[in-house]
């Protein structure tokens, strides 16, 4: 089988002002330098970042999921811990498509003469106590999409330190791969418990209440669950790291770090982009996991995960109090990913300017 | 296919059988679903409700209660009494009588050599037997002959049942378990998953925490039942899936304890392949207030024990303002619906127990509880938060992590935010919450909250260890690594004093006054404990499955053998 | 390759006695009272007895040393016993539950063959089916296909299994009839009725779990083909005359390989953990009911005993994908 050079790094094509890079100084070595007024490398990743029309229809709907979430509350401004009672169990004002064609119209001015449960007060409906669901959903996502990127995040920047380092210095490969499987083995919920049983009090006494159990839950998501992106990235990075170009660089003298940064790193986002659609979505479920242990957010603060459980049970009367949270859940999740799409072949300079 | 040739086996033996009004094994197959399933089928070796429900198919006490509490005889010819006889005068001995002619289902006589036997192995200090609290004070445990056997107390006992009476004491066979005694009682793994009963039913095969495989116990007393030749003990999942087996898919007949609520029963219910059955017993959720300072700014020696006192609680007019605010009918409503009655008392039933005059709380007022905390020199602050000496009138409200528990969670903050008081919520897992561990700041003995939320009860009918829990001195604290029962760290003169006349007391009168008065003290009085709801128990049985009669007061599986198939 | 594996074999011996020391302090320190499930109404005297009796007077030092003593001496000598009929482990102390008393290896070996089945299974159709889509999704990268796989495996990823799990029987048992809700542990297949009884209660849990299994491993190995579909190696292949099928098949694949060996790997011994959130929405009472219940109970002997199992498992499967690895790509070197 005859591997050629890898696809290499964003630098192989493009070279910056900024960065004198051994490259550089070979070429410059070579012969004058072309006359063409040289273009930032990532001015080239955003122009080609913003032709991915996947990336582009992604963007706009995470763009749009993070503005109704912070900037909904502003215009809709119903407390979501406020219980109406009159008004639980109500339906949201979409059930009148259900209710037939005639009485349909008539319906969505007074949904109650066509003997259905809801009202314009509470658009999506109200839970078992007969609160808001639209301020709930919008309260749940400020936490759920704050948890997520920034639990994903760590759990990636984790994840991939780890590999990379494991897979790139051999001296360290044994003692991290080990520390992995510790991880990998460790029962997650008596670590959790642990965890909040060390940490909950000092935490909020630092940083008051929310932000200390924000703190907790993000670093708990992220600490339990950066061992399969290290793995992966060790295993791309073993494979990489004999390649020719891989040599070629070597044998010019770069660095370890250059090397790592610049050659390294960018052959392992695809595996990455991936495990960071995966972790978002594994990071808002754990939250919910978290708070049903008592671990998480007080009982009375939403968050999409936590929506999605409670309504399990009433899953046959009000069906959209289980889809409006799993909808938005997996509307994140499929955002987040066309634009790791979009970034991978935005960083990829084969596919740039086709 | 097993199931087809025991059906044959049994039918075989029925058709030799003289003609019976009922066939033993007749209806077939059973199924019942639990949603914990039982780790264990001895329950002198745990104390969990599953297994002591579990169990009670295979192995039976002298006497139950039955569904509205009375005393009924099962091994024993008749409950023994003052009147009878069978109780001594001063109250220092019983003496139960075996009936005749009964069989273990190996096949061989019960004889009150098994009850002395039961008695030893519990008894064993080794043992860490769960059920050593029914075998309180007793002095020994003596055969007469074959079928008496007298229980002698170290003192009187106005409330002699605690041995072998109830699902949580049965007999063990002598000859089964007889190398099984104290610290050896863990090895007999056969005998602990298959104990030898008098049940209508005998143990096939028991998969811990998963199912039991049983059918008809062969020398079962009455000769025509039970009804069913075999029976599968499902266990594990959740309440909603089992009623849900039950209720919607009919692949189940009988489901245990459906904590969902109301309007999902209903919803349930609705599939038409079953019914819903409610009881009530002693169970009260309640909120526990703390008298003693939880701040984590005391020192650990200190925090949450009688040496420091509550800054805010410690005043029953705060007090009796959060009481005021709840309205139970609609809690009840929205989180038990039939399943629940409101109710302001601690000790709910039985009847010649409960305080009906303490209803004051069952309606709502806000108004009431604002002008209280005027009066206790609380004044509306910055936020309508109240105030008092620069201090808020903040309070951390925690119970374990449950639905309906966050429900009322939910509505008592909104109702307490009305009158002025800040509540923050906290909500523990159940592990944690209920575990003893004296390491964890989270378990409800150590209490680092203001107020908490959970249900307790009693077993059997009589109250007077339940009320003896809140005694001075019986706390929680550090000294004695957070164990103790008195929750609240109530200290009341009044209430020890009627204490110690209730354990003397031997007239159930007497008795029913005196409960009543520690009742209305530790409620209505001090509003150290503030109940909320008395809780009832749903199970579902399959419209095809006869002779179901919940009992709250024993097993639920109580009267398994008069169980039919309805056709 | 060989010098390596029996190093890293040599050298998983004191990793894995180093695990145990971690979970057992982990457990010890975790707050938590094997008796949270007793009811109230028993006393706190009885419940200190109970504890005593459980061996929870002891010191940590001797807990764990009688826990290494049971698992490692105790247990091989049962095995042994029950293979050969001898009767070395008699009298003998094993590693004993706190829940049920008994064995913990017992209802270890009880409970495989359920979770064998269906979390098995599950892995086993989840793997089969994410490899072919994966490719093609790939190869076909924005194709219809492309992007119905996409957004069908990222909606399976995203929603969580205790909510596909009730939402499949609400639909196919409670609507439909079609499907049971709840798994018979005590099925015996021995002939063809009780066969197709097992596949009908089988198949609701294991289409829950490969529709898990095979959203995150599709993904993977797409990203992977990507990587890999525009080298300049595959434009020599085609080059050379090759067909395209042994192009994309046998050239670009193996290169793709890596990470997806890593993912498989790792989800083997969560085959063996079972399922948790599944196992316990069908009931199926496998290891990973097991493991939660004795959480839940504060089971100590029994989730120590389980979660090292499952470390056991963990570092034998990343071994082999690291062999694998050296087999994919004869030039990943370790030595």
């Amino acid at each position: 089988m005859t591997d050629d050079t890898q696809k290499q790094g964003p630098d192989a094509t493009a070279v910056t002002e900024t960065t004198p890079a051994p490259y550089a100084a070979s070429l410059a070595a070579a012969g004058p330098i072309p006359s063409a007024p040289p273009r930032s490398q990532w001015f080239d990743v955003w122009r080609q970042f913003t032709h991915h029309k996947g990336a582009m229809l992604g963007g706009v709907v995470f763009i749009l999921m993070v503005l109704t979430v912070f900037v909904g509350p502003l215009l809709w401004t119903v407390d979501p811990t406020f219980i109406d009672i009159r008004a639980r169990n109500s339906k949201a004002i979409t059930a009148c498509l259900l209710t037939g064609l005639d009485t349909m119209f008539s319906c969505f001015g007074d949904p109650k003469a066509a003997g259905l449960k809801a009202s314009w007060a509470h658009p999506l409906g109200a839970d078992q106590l007969g609160r808001d669901t639209l301020a709930r959903m919008m309260a749940g996502g400020q936490t759920s999409l704050s948890v997520g990127i920034a639990a994903m995040m760590l759990s990636l920047i984790l994840g991939s330190l780890f590999g990379v380092l494991a897979g790139y210095f051999r001296k360290l490969d044994g003692p991290l791969m080990r520390m992995t499987d510790l991880f990998l083995a460790l029962p997650l919920l008596p670590l959790l418990l642990v965890m909040v049983l060390l940490f909950r009090e000092p935490l909020s006494a630092a940083f008051g209440p929310e932000t200390g159990i924000f703190i907790l839950i993000v670093v708990a998501i992220g600490i339990t669950s950066w061992m399969p992106a290290a793995r992966i990235v060790r295993g791309d990075v073993l494979a990489l790291k004999e390649r020719e170009f891989v040599l070629a660089a070597r044998s010019i003298g770069t660095t370890n770090t250059k090397m790592i940064s610049r050659h390294i790193l960018p052959n392992v986002v695809s595996p990455i982009m991936v495990s960071a659609t995966l972790g978002i979505a594994n990071a808002i479920i754990t939250e919910s996991a978290l708070s049903f242990l008592g671990l998480g957010f007080p009982p009375d603060f939403p968050t999409w995960g936590r929506l999605l459980f409670d309504s399990i049970d009433y899953m046959q009367q009000n069906p959209e109090r289980v889809i409006l949270p799993g909808v938005a859940i997996s509307l994140t999740v499929l955002s987040v990913n066309y634009l790791g799409d979009g970034l991978r072949d935005a960083l990829d300079p084969r596919l740039r300017g086709r | 296919m097993r199931t087809k040739s025991l059906l044959l086996g049994a039918a075989a033996a029925l058709a030799m059988a003289p003609a019976a009004m009922a066939e033993r094994g007749a209806d077939g197959h059973v199924n019942v679903i639990y949603w914990q399933a039982p780790s264990i089928l001895n329950p002198y070796l745990s104390g969990g409700t599953k297994d002591i429900e579990s169990s009670s198919i295979v192995v039976e006490p002298l006497g139950r209660y039955d569904q509205d509490g009375n005393l009924v005889p099962y091994l024993a010819t008749e409950i023994p009494t003052l009147e009878n006889g069978g109780v001594s005068e001063d109250l220092t001995s019983i003496t139960w009588k075996l009936k005749e002619g009964l069989l273990w289902s190996d096949g061989t006589p019960v004889t009150s050599k098994d009850v002395v036997f039961t008695a030893e192995y519990c008894m064993h200090p080794d043992g860490g037997c769960a059920q050593l609290a029914k075998f309180n004070n007793v002095a020994s445990v003596e055969a007469i002959d074959d079928l008496t056997v007298k229980v002698t107390f170290e003192n009187a006992q106005p409330n002699p049942y605690g041995p072998f009476m109830g699902g949580q004491s049965p007999i063990l066979q002598a000859a089964q378990f007889a190398d099984c005694l104290g610290a050896a009682a863990p090895q007999c793994t056969e005998a602990n998953f298959g104990p030898i009963g008098t049940g209508p039913f005998k143990v096939d095969e028991f998969r811990p925490n998963d199912v039991i495989s049983l059918s008809a116990n062969p020398n079962y007393r009455d000769p025509a039942k039970p009804a069913f030749a075999t029976m599968t003990f499902k266990g594990g999942g959740d309440a909603a899936a089992a009623g849900r087996a039950v209720l919607e898919t009919g692949e189940f007949d009988y489901a245990w304890n459906l904590q969902l609520a109301p309007e999902v029963i209903a919803e349930m219910e609705a599939g038409g392949k079953g019914k819903t059955v409610v009881g009530f017993g002693t169970l009260v959720e309640r909120i526990e207030m703390n008298l003693t300072n939880p701040s984590s700014d005391l020192p650990p020696e200190t925090r949450s024990t009688v040496a420091e006192p509550h800054p805010i609680l410690s005043d029953f007019k705060v007090r009796k303002a959060l009481s005021m605010a709840i309205d139970r009918e609609l809690l009840t409503e929205l989180g038990y619906g039939q399943a629940g009655r409101a109710t302001c008392n601690l000790v709910p039933s039985p009847e010649m127990y409960a305080s009906e005059t303490n209803t004051e709380c069952l309606t709502q007022d806000i108004e009431g509880a604002k002008a209280l905390l005027d009066e206790a020199g609380w004044t509306v602050g910055a936020g309508g938060i109240r105030e008092k000496d620069g201090m808020k009138l903040k309070l951390l409200y925690q119970t374990s992590t449950n639905a309906v528990r966050q429900d009322f969670q939910a509505l008592i903050k909104q109702w307490w935010g009305e009158i002025g008081v800040e509540t923050e919520l906290r909500n523990v897992s159940g592990s944690v919450f209920f575990g003893g561990d004296p390491g964890s700041p989270d378990t409800f003995q150590k209490f680092y909250a203001d107020v908490e939320m959970y249900a307790n009860n009693f077993d059997g009918t009589d109250p007077q260890s339940y009320l003896s829990m809140y005694a001075c001195g019986n706390e929680p604290k550090p000294s004695s690594q957070w164990q103790g029962e008195n929750i609240n760290r109530f200290c009341n003169e009044e209430y020890d004093a009627l204490l110690k006349e209730l354990a003397q007391t031997g007239e159930l009168e007497k008795r029913g006054e005196l409960a009543k008065k520690l009742n209305d003290i530790i409620t209505k009085e001090t509003m150290t404990i503030v109940p909320l709801v008395d809780r009832g128990r749903v199970s579902a049985h399959s419209n095809t499955l006869g002779g179901v009669v919940l009992n709250t007061w024993d097993s639920e599986l109580w009267n398994v053998a008069d169980w039919y198939r309805i056709k | 390759m060989l010098t390596y594996t029996i190093r890293r074999l040599v050298l998983a011996v004191p990793t894995l006695l180093f695990i145990s020391v971690v979970i057992f302090l982990l457990l010890q320190l975790a707050p938590g009272d094997p008796m949270a499930q007793v009811p109230l109404t028993v006393p706190p005297e009885v419940k200190q007895k109970m504890r005593e009796a459980l061996g929870l007077g002891d010191s940590v030092y001797v807990q764990f040393w009688k826990w290494l003593v049971q698992f490692f001496w105790v247990e091989p000598q049962v095995l042994f016993d029950n293979i050969f009929g001898t009767h070395f482990a008699d009298g003998k102390l094993r590693v004993l539950s706190w829940q049920t008393r008994s064995p913990v290896m017992d209802i270890v070996v009880q409970r495989l063959p359920q979770t064998l089945w269906v979390v098995g299974m599950s892995y086993v159709v989840g793997v089969l089916i994410a490899l072919p889509i994966g490719i093609y999704s790939a190869y076909r990268q924005y194709s219809i296909f492309d992007q119905l796989g996409t957004f069908i495996s990222m909606v399976g990823f995203s929603v969580p299994t205790f909510f596909t799990g009730v939402l499949l029987i609400v639909i196919f048992s409670v609507g439909l009839g079609w499907f049971p809700s709840i798994y018979d542990t005590t099925l015996q297949v021995n002939d063809w009725a009780s066969f197709k009884l097992q596949i009908r209660q089988m198949v609701l849990p294991v289409f829950v779990l490969a529709l898990y299994n095979a959203a995150q491993i599709s993904r993977f190995m797409r990203a992977s083909m990507l990587d890999n579909l525009n080298q300049d190696y595959v434009r020599t292949a085609r080059a050379k005359g090759l067909g395209e099928r042994v192009v994309v098949l046998v050239h670009v694949l193996r290169n793709s390989l890596i990470p997806v060996v890593t993912v498989i790997a790792l989800g083997v011994p969560q085959v063996f953990g079972g399922a948790i959130i599944t196992e316990q929405v069908f009931k199926v009472n496998g290891l990973g009911q097991l493991l939660i219940t004795a959480i839940e109970a504060n089971d100590l002997p029994m989730v120590q005993t389980l979660t090292f199992i499952f470390a056991v498992l963990i570092v034998l499967f990343n071994l082999v994908a690291d062999v694998l690895y050296g087999i994919l790509d004869p030039r990943i070197r370790y030595d």
